[in-house]
């Protein structure tokens, strides 16, 4: 074993995050690592890479003794990590960003040519071949994340911890980081491996530890487990079904669309389009990465606000200039990315909750202390968001609960049309399954919805109706039993299949 | 802009340059800018001075900028000025262009700052002698209080400062040898009327709500004029309870004086031209090279001194 | 957490410096009361921190929001100017009063728009006005000190009212003020939640562009409400000295009343006492006595170790001090209460 923990135990106010955990990591090996938000993965890892102390148990690394009290010093001992957004300087090249912090010197200078030619070499073992003296920043995310993870390895080279490091990647881009992984893994590094992605555990892992509660379930070899199994595992209850069954009702084509888009665009951004919407109506939007599907989130709620066409409702039409004007029509919008767009970090529960609903009654008409508290309490309740407390600031969250709060942001403006883009990326089953469960009781009350996801298994669990786009314009509509699989995968395909080799912006 | 209007007026003096001579002599002013109320009037007064003597005065405002100064000075010696008034902003670096205007055979006299250059690159320097005005201003306290005991509190100049070093040390020399003299209390007020203010409220407050002091000796007027709103608000009489003696003659120290709340004050003449043309024209009569320094006449104005009328003498040359 | 929570730091650190100045000057805290006032060494604190105290609450709510605001000294000069040439020319008080802050509230508009709408760094955008600012307040003052008599006016910097000095009045009021509105009203969570996310704010409908031009045109309000002090304290504008690096202390007095750079969470009391805290520095040093050389060194070490002792790090290196000085380990059970 290149890495054995025993009996980690971890407290913080309140709650024991670790308690009595141990972890073996074989050299040459890949083991995942994993557990409903909260099960203390994180503090894990954090104690394993010094950003926490352990209160108890030991760290064995190579037969040593370890005690990392900082990341740089648990990277000294051989510990690398990749965390899921990419730890690096993107205004600086490619090159710099793999030597910062041991250029070669020469007469006490930066010696640009040696900086080059060692990066170039780094990367030539991960078969990555670009211009190294590029900034960073103008690489996809999987490059970087690639790069990230040749620094980490070349710093370190005995562990490498990959946190959630395909979170934020499609599909082709996963695949491209899991054969530098596989690489890595036969060159005997030992790697940890925290994922939601199911799939993606059973494609890469060969063993797998489960954490519930800060307490270690199992651990077994990935081939001896069953999906089914694993899950159960993790949330410790029998699931009642993986993925909610397709809302077996036959949506009937004809129901009144109480809100209404024609010749909806913008250009460079959407291309206009059609789209009519019924209450109690889940539209799903699908399609690769850069297809158009944020956009046209963003272009409904205002953000990017349309340059053409109209939108109304039943009543005449909607002014949806700015994302205040849009949310003065009832509109609500859960964005992509719940860090920078969504949560508002420091700011506790309780004021994230009742950010919108604040807003929109103005500075001069502040929300009683008493009914915050109680639109807290509400939602912290009915969408079972894990906290200590409703003053904990929301950037401490995990990131199902994240997500949950911003949902709870505008569950409480009651809106008529929520559109939510991606809203399971990045959170444990558990809570996927929730906020499922949850999408459905709101149509059930009358709430219109859109979901972006790029998972079709998601949409096809969800949505009454799919629309499909690439290259930023809508190009198929499935309603109806047509909402399958594989007929979203056929529509999004003909465009894979038109311009194969080209890598989605 | 400015170097625009400066270039034209380059260009007719140049087209009337033989006329120029008949009229009158042409001198070119450098000066560094116009910061402080006395430099205002400095200006105020070299341009009369030049018209009473029916010179051509080509005026710079340099901005406070060493390089604003240069090319002034070089655009002078293009124009072949007769001769070369500059204030300079700093001491050093002065040695080419001055030895320019020496090739050009064009007299350069300094105004109230010294260069750290040789002295045969310019005619001469007028100025005040720093020390000198802190001992009129001590010599005065001295004369004043006669055999009486008085605790005497200081407000500096920024500290550091060259005016604050000297007139330091020219009161301190004034005042020793009279055991009944003391400073008491010394503080920067930073040369401005505000940090005046606010450091004498403090000296009142250490010094037993002022009665313990006897007199005030600041730096500058402006400082003065602070603490005489300060002794006042404290319930005192300035000028009376507190004697209050200062440096400059800006006008609103006259304007105290004239209301009987200041004392007396040095004046540090703005009128640095005139000593300067004097020396120029037996120059130009007949090469007669003047004294390397110049020092000004630091004169003590005190309330009997008709202040309302020097105040109104003063009111508009620019402080 | 509870405003006294919050400010316990602050309030300490003024008390420490309280006992040290009274070290070496005993009479410190000696107030006594002639002619309907109040005097002593504590009331001049509370009078000579005005000008950084007013500015220190706009810049509070500037800092909340991410920004920093450098043209504060600037324009405490243009609107001291603007006042003071009102009243030379007659105006009168309420006319000049109403036009200084209109000055301020003008400079503070301009920030705000280059920040807010142009989207300038508020570092750059307001060092512009800082260095161009002086300009227009030598221009109003052609170049001089610009004094004045009316003594209505000069009631602003010296005056009395019910024993304390008028200034003193001015920021107590002024920062209750502004306290109270940003806890009473939401301002202050959305200035918070800007602060820390703009984007997410303006996702959530908050309209960050009005917000962040509002707090400017405060920091500019209260610029003109500490020129108006210095301006009729001296009975004078001079465009030259007035406020003169003033921006510096306020934005000192931000934080060292414990508020972040990085905007977010704010407690105005807090920054208030900040400027208490370097004031009673100020005044301490001259009282003491020591030579002028050594004010700022004096002031800077105290600084310094006010910002030390209050460092997040510091404190909780203390905390684990603490942990493993207590002789049997502590329970499981955590008794012990927030340091």
């Amino acid at each position: 074993m290149v890495l054995s923990i025993r009996s980690l135990t971890k407290s913080f106010p309140g709650t024991r995050a670790l308690d009595a955990v141990d972890f073996d990591l074989a050299a040459g090996e890949v083991h995942a690592l994993l557990g409903e938000n909260g099960a203390g993965k994180s503090t894990l890892i954090k104690c394993l890479t010094g950003a926490y102390r352990r209160d108890g148990g030991e760290m064995v690394l190579d037969g040593q003794h370890i005690d990392p009290r900082s990341t740089v010093e648990a990277q000294d001992l051989g510990i690398g990590t990749v965390y899921q957004e990419v730890n690096l300087l993107p205004n600086l090249t490619v090159a710099q960003n793999l030597i910062f912090g041991r250029e070669p010197r020469r007469f006490g200078l930066i010696d640009a040519a040696t900086t080059r030619r060692a990066a170039r070499e780094m990367l030539a073992r991960y078969g990555l071949k670009i211009d190294v003296d590029r900034d960073l920043g103008s690489y996809s995310v999987a490059i970087q994340q690639i790069i990230a993870i040749a620094r980490a390895v070349a710093l370190s080279g005995k562990v490498l911890i990959l946190d959630e490091p395909t979170a934020s990647l499609d599909a082709r881009e996963v695949e491209m980081v899991f054969d530098v992984v596989r690489g890595l893994r036969a060159d005997g590094l030992g790697i940890v491996f925290v994922s939601h992605f199911l799939d993606q555990v059973f494609d890469l892992s060969d063993r797998v530890t489960v954490l519930r509660n800060g307490r270690k379930i199992v651990t077994a070899a990935t081939a001896d487990l069953s999906r089914v199994a694993l899950i159960e595992h993790m949330l410790g209850r029998e699931l009642e079904d993986e993925v909610e069954t397709q809302s077996a009702e036959e949506p009937d084509a004809d129901r009144p669309a109480f809100l209404r888009f024609e010749g909806y665009g913008r250009s460079g951004v959407v291309a206009p389009f059609d789209l009519g919407i019924a209450q109690g109506e889940v539209v799903g939007l699908a399609g690769l990465l850069g297809s158009g599907r944020t956009e046209t989130a963003e272009m409904i709620f205002g953000v990017r606000p349309a340059q053409t066409g109209s939108a109304r409702d039943m009543d005449g039409p909607l002014k949806l200039s700015s994302p205040a004007a849009a949310i003065a029509e009832g509109f609500g919008f859960a964005p992509e990315d719940r860090k920078t767009d969504g949560i508002v970090a420091d700011l506790s529960i309780r004021e994230n909750i009742i950010l919108a609903l604040q807003a929109r009654r103005g500075w001069a008409r502040p929300i009683g202390r008493a009914e915050q508290n109680r639109l807290a309490e509400d939602y912290i309740r009915r969408l079972d968001i894990r906290t200590t407390s409703r003053e904990k600031p929301v950037g401490e969250l995990s990131g199902g609960n994240q997500q949950k709060v911003v949902l709870a942001r505008w569950l409480a403006m009651n809106p008529r049309f929520l559109i939510l883009d991606e809203p399971t990326r990045g959170i444990d089953v558990g809570a996927h399954a929730e906020i499922l469960r949850l999408i459905h009781e709101l149509t059930e009350a009358g709430m219109a919805v859109m979901v972006i996801s790029s998972e079709i298994d998601e949409l096809v669990a969800v949505a009454d109706r799919v629309i499909v786009l690439r290259d930023r314009s809508h190009v198929a509509e499935l309603t109806g039993p047509r909402v399958t699989g594989d007929e979203i995968m056929r529509a999004i395909a003909s465009e894979a299949t038109d311009r194969r080799g080209q890598v989605p912006a | 802009m400015k170097f625009t209007t400066f270039l034209s007026g380059a260009a007719i003096l140049a087209a009337s340059a033989t006329a120029s001579f008949a009229e009158g002599e042409v001198v070119g002013f450098a000066q560094i800018g116009s910061e402080s109320g006395w430099r205002a009037a400095e200006t105020t007064l070299t341009r009369n001075q030049a018209e009473e003597r029916g010179y051509q005065l080509q005026f710079s405002d340099a901005q406070q900028r060493q390089e604003n100064q240069i090319a002034a000075i070089r655009s002078f010696i293009a124009q072949g000025v007769d001769a070369i008034l500059l204030a300079p902003v700093v001491a050093t670096g002065w040695d080419s262009v001055l030895e320019e205007a020496q090739e050009a055979e064009i007299p350069v006299v300094l105004l109230d700052r010294q260069v750290d250059s040789a002295d045969e690159l310019y005619l001469t320097a007028v100025g005040s002698n720093l020390v000198h005005e802190g001992e009129v201003a001590g010599e005065w306290l001295v004369g004043e209080v006669g055999d009486r005991d008085c605790r005497i509190v200081e407000l500096q100049g920024t500290t550091g400062s060259s005016p604050a070093i000297d007139r330091k040390t020219g009161f301190e020399n004034a005042i020793q040898g009279h055991d009944n003299l003391e400073i008491v209390r010394s503080q920067t007020g930073d040369f401005t009327r505000a940090q005046g203010k606010e450091v004498m409220e403090s000296f009142l407050q250490a010094e037993n709500g002022g009665a313990d002091i006897c007199a005030l000796y600041a730096h500058n007027d402006d400082m003065a004029v602070g603490a005489i709103q300060a002794i006042k608000e404290a319930g005192l009489a300035p000028g009376e309870d507190i004697l209050i003696v200062s440096i400059d003659g800006v006008p609103d120290i006259f304007q105290a004086m004239a209301d009987g709340e200041a004392n007396a004050t040095v004046e540090l003449t703005p009128n640095m031209a005139g000593p300067a043309f004097d020396a120029l024209e037996a120059y130009w009569a007949d090469g007669t090279a003047p004294e390397k320094f110049i020092q000004t006449e630091s004169k003590l104005y005190t309330q009997v001194d008709d202040p309302a009328g020097e105040y109104e003498a003063r009111k508009d040359l620019g402080y | 957490m509870s405003l006294l929570g919050r400010i316990a730091p602050q309030l300490i650190a003024l008390a420490a410096l309280v006992a040290l100045v009274s070290f070496f000057f005993p009479g410190f805290l000696s107030i006594s009361y002639h002619d309907g006032r109040l005097v002593g060494p504590v009331i001049d604190v509370l009078k000579r921190g005005a000008p950084v105290a007013l500015l220190a609450i706009g810049m509070t709510l500037v800092i909340a929001t991410r920004g920093i605001d450098l043209s504060v000294g600037t324009v405490m000069a243009i609107c001291g100017a603007v006042a003071a040439s009102a009243i030379a020319g007659g105006l009168g008080v309420g006319p000049a009063l109403l036009l200084a802050l209109g000055a301020g509230a003008l400079a503070g508009l301009w920030n705000g728009v280059l920040v807010a709408v142009v989207g300038i760094q508020p570092f750059v955008a307001t060092l512009i006005l800082m260095t161009m600012g002086r300009g227009i307040a030598q221009l109003i003052t052609e170049g001089r000190i610009l004094t004045f008599t009316d003594a209505g006016f000069a009631f602003f910097g010296s005056g009395m009212m019910l024993g304390l000095p008028v200034p003193a009045w001015m920021w107590l009021i002024a920062g209750l003020g502004t306290a109270l509105l940003m806890r009473l009203s939401a301002l202050g969570l959305l200035i918070e939640a800007i602060g820390i996310n703009r984007r997410a704010s303006a996702l959530s409908g908050v309209n960050a562009t009005v917000l962040l031009i509002a707090v400017y045109v405060a920091s500019g309000l209260c610029a003109a409400l500490a020129g108006i002090v210095v301006t009729a304290d001296i009975r004078g504008a001079d465009a030259n000295n007035a406020g003169l690096w003033l921006e510096l202390d306020a934005i000192l007095a931000v934080v060292i009343g414990g508020n972040s750079l990085l905007g977010g969470r704010f407690s105005v009391t807090a920054s208030l006492l900040g400027a208490m805290i370097i004031q009673t520095i100020d005044t301490g040093v001259l009282l003491a006595g020591f030579p002028p050389e050594y004010n700022l060194v004096i002031k800077a070490g105290l600084v310094l170790i006010i910002l030390v002792l209050q460092s997040p790090r510091i404190a909780a290196e203390w905390r684990v001090w603490r942990e493993t000085q207590r002789a049997p380990p502590p329970d499981r059970t955590r008794t012990e209460g927030g340091a």
